[in-house]
């Protein structure tokens, strides 16, 4: 329906993005060979979560930000529990024990896996190899396809293991777990692990041997940094540019500013203004956390240490693949279930803020939760709507340098840069600019 | 890509679309989580139109659309009716599309409050001030109930429909699904407040199996006693605020659910 892709004289107008999650469109101005305004068009309807969670208590917290992203609803359950229960004093001095972190841990894995075997086989790989999807992919090499289904399956059962089900588990609570999985009911998801851990070391060696364009940026980076792990459910918010905050400090360095043309406000850090979240910013941040086994397969991928190309973040997704899957493995080895599966949180009065790392970057949360432990005010930044900025600044660059392409050509090679990012737009579509509630 | 079917005297296989409305996405995954029957679909039908996972567009008419997401602007309230032009065969997914979603809180609340809650600029933004689900707008085939759907009934719609016959989806409630499962009850046994008995079975009785109550996401069954379980938790001790809370989540628009929310507010 929205299927108004064409000339438009001077612009070059991707109208509606397919394969992407959610809906949003491109608008690249041209006067005189020269690009005028790049735009990432989000026209997802609000759903207002942030105003929806006001008077909600604490516990529903999770289930409710839950539904802003059927993709990654782990993350968004993930740093809503690590804020409420900083908001209700639980981190210190009565922290969440190590087996219940170890479980988070486990059970976002599975969501990585899942997240990036989907944005690989069925969003982007396609591109790389001149297919429309994943589908007409699968009519020349079904091996493919299966390869990356059964590799986002084994994600999809880890989550349905730990959480009840894959796409808004229903085991996550604040405090914990509702019901801590058995050895078991584990050892029934290793073998498909295992499996899983070849089929993403073979997914690294076929995205490696893909063509790249030359795009390198000189990004901004920012991502969870973890003194002992590479970052999934915790640490302190890093850049490459110096920057090193805990995460209650968060909104005294990044700003929301809504524009016209997006119902998802645009993300800025203060002073140096856009930067880049996500894979590509995790690992370079965070390659040295790595185990040798995996960075040896990003080696042999040709990886370095960073990574600054958003063509080859395919790999970097892989890699992240492999690790969660070695991270699961290990995890499940080293699983003693928590004895009870969560511990009490009961709520005061107070500010709460939590972080982790959605397979498309960093999602932050804040809270403000009243005595009776219902919500005052709640503040959702997820990774997308960082990555406006940076996503509108480089294709202004990616279009100017491809002027003379024919329109479709053009056209198909935009949608492939924006899939880059692995934009999603249904999560970027719900904000808080608590700046102005406090003006 | 050329016209399938017609070969050797077999019909064209019939075409798929999937639209989204206002949704989280979650929905439409779940026809891609199918990882072991994903194969047999694409076999079975023509995925004609699907932007989440294609960029090619064929044009329609579709034989089956399967449609995600609720009408909150005024713009999808008008795209809604060309999709049903454009399908033979409709089917709405998921609790947005049936009943309005989590945004239909909306409903209950200013929509002029929530605009500036959330956004800096509200004169941006276009927006409807409810939320309402596929079939106050247009004729719907079918409705696939949960929040997300679940993989096996969804599986069971597209073989029902190529088939020719209606789906075999059951409207009791989670307690039934639950007693088969063999889990104790947890309100009996526990006390733990649970919305099995009024919601409709579909999901495996997950959260039961998990020691936690129902929490409603697969919306009403059929004949629902609403009134009797809010009774039942009240004496175990939760507030009326909380009860309308527990009726008024992710299918709060639906009428059983409405009114009980309702009938809890309020002095």
């Amino acid at each position: 329906m929205r299927d108004h892709n064409g000339d438009r004289g001077g612009s070059i107008h991707v109208g509606a993005l397919a394969r992407v999650e959610g809906e949003g469109g491109l608008e690249v101005v041209v006067r005189d060979g020269k690009i005028t305004d790049a735009r990432l068009d989000i026209y997802e309807p609000p759903r207002f979560f942030e105003a929806l969670l006001r008077g909600r208590r604490h516990t529903e917290v999770p289930d409710i930000t839950s539904r802003i992203c059927g993709i990654c609803p782990i993350a968004y359950q993930m740093s809503a529990c690590q804020a409420i229960e900083d908001a209700c004093g639980t981190v210190i001095p009565a922290p969440i024990p190590a087996p219940i972190l170890d479980l988070r841990r486990l059970i976002y894995c599975g969501e990585w896996i899942e997240s990036h075997a989907l944005h690989i086989y069925l969003l982007h790989a396609p591109d790389f190899l001149g297919y429309e999807s994943g589908l007409h992919m699968a009519q020349d090499r079904p091996d493919l396809l299966q390869r990356g289904l059964q590799l986002k399956k084994a994600g999809n059962r880890l989550m349905e293991v730990v959480g009840g089900r894959a796409v808004h588990p229903v085991n996550v609570r604040v405090g914990g777990f509702y019901r801590a999985p058995d050895r078991r009911d584990l050892d029934g998801v290793r073998a498909g692990l295992d499996q899983a851990r070849q089929l993403a070391l073979e997914t690294v060696v076929w995205v490696a041997g893909f063509s790249f364009p030359d795009f390198d940026h000189d990004y901004q980076f920012v991502s969870l940094r973890h003194p002992t792990d590479y970052p999934i459910t915790a640490g302190r918010v890093v850049s490459n540019r110096g920057l090193d905050i805990g995460v209650r400090e968060y909104d005294q360095h990044f700003t929301e500013l809504h524009v016209p043309h997006s119902t998802a406000p645009h993300s800025l850090l203060h002073g140096d203004g856009t930067y880049l979240v996500g894979p590509m910013a995790r690992y370079s941040l965070n390659s040295g956390q790595l185990p040798a086994t995996v960075m040896a397969a990003a080696s042999a991928a040709g990886l370095g240490a960073t990574c600054t190309n958003p063509f080859r973040s395919i790999i970097v997704r892989a890699i992240e693949t492999l690790y969660a899957c070695e991270e699961a493995i290990r995890l499940i080895d080293a699983y003693e279930p928590p004895e009870p599966g969560w511990v009490e949180v009961t709520p005061r009065d107070g500010i709460g803020y939590g972080a982790t790392e959605a397979p498309r970057g960093t999602l932050y949360h804040r809270y403000q939760i009243n005595a009776d432990g219902t919500v005052a005010a709640a503040t959702i930044i997820p990774p997308t709507s960082q990555n406006q900025r940076v996503i509108e600044s480089d294709m202004r660059a990616f279009v100017e340098d491809r002027l003379d392409l024919p329109h479709d050509r053009l056209t198909w090679e935009c949608e492939q840069a924006v899939r880059s990012y692995d934009p999603c737009i249904s999560c970027a579509t719900h904000f808080l600019d608590l700046r102005v509630q406090r003006a | 890509m050329p016209a399938t079917g017609k070969a050797e005297g077999r019909p064209a296989r019939p075409t798929l679309a999937v639209w989204k409305f206002a949704s989280c996405d979650g929905c439409q995954l779940t026809l891609l989580n199918c990882e072991d029957e994903l194969a047999g679909v694409a076999a079975s039908v023509q995925v004609a139109n699907f932007p989440e996972a294609s960029r090619e567009v064929i044009a329609g008419p579709y034989d089956l659309s399967l449609v995600e997401g609720s009408i909150t602007t005024p713009g999808d309230a008008e795209r809604i009716r060309h999709v049903r032009e454009a399908s033979r065969f409709l089917v709405t997914i998921g609790a947005c599309a049936t009943s309005g979603g989590i945004q239909a809180l909306r409903n209950f609340r200013d929509v002029d409050d929530f605009l500036s809650i959330v956004y800096a600029r509200p004169d941006y933004i276009d927006t409807l001030r409810t939320s309402t689900p596929i079939a106050d707008h247009v004729l719907v085939d079918f409705e696939l109930r949960g929040c997300p759907i679940d993989r096996r009934q969804l599986l069971e719609v597209i073989n029902a429909f190529l088939h020719g016959r209606k789906p075999g989806i059951p409207g009791h409630s989670v307690c039934l699904e639950c007693k088969r499962a063999g889990i104790t009850c947890v309100m009996v046994a526990h006390g733990t407040p649970c919305l099995g008995p009024v919601t409709q079975a579909g999901c495996g009785a997950i959260c039961p199996s998990c020691t936690r109550g129902c929490y409603g996401c697969f919306g009403p069954a059929e004949t629902p006693n609403t009134a009797a379980l809010s009774a039942w938790w009240r004496e175990l001790g939760v507030s009326r605020p909380d009860v309308t809370r527990a009726f008024r989540t992710f299918n709060a628009n639906s009428g059983p659910f409405r009114k009980e929310a309702e009938a809890n507010e309020g002095p």
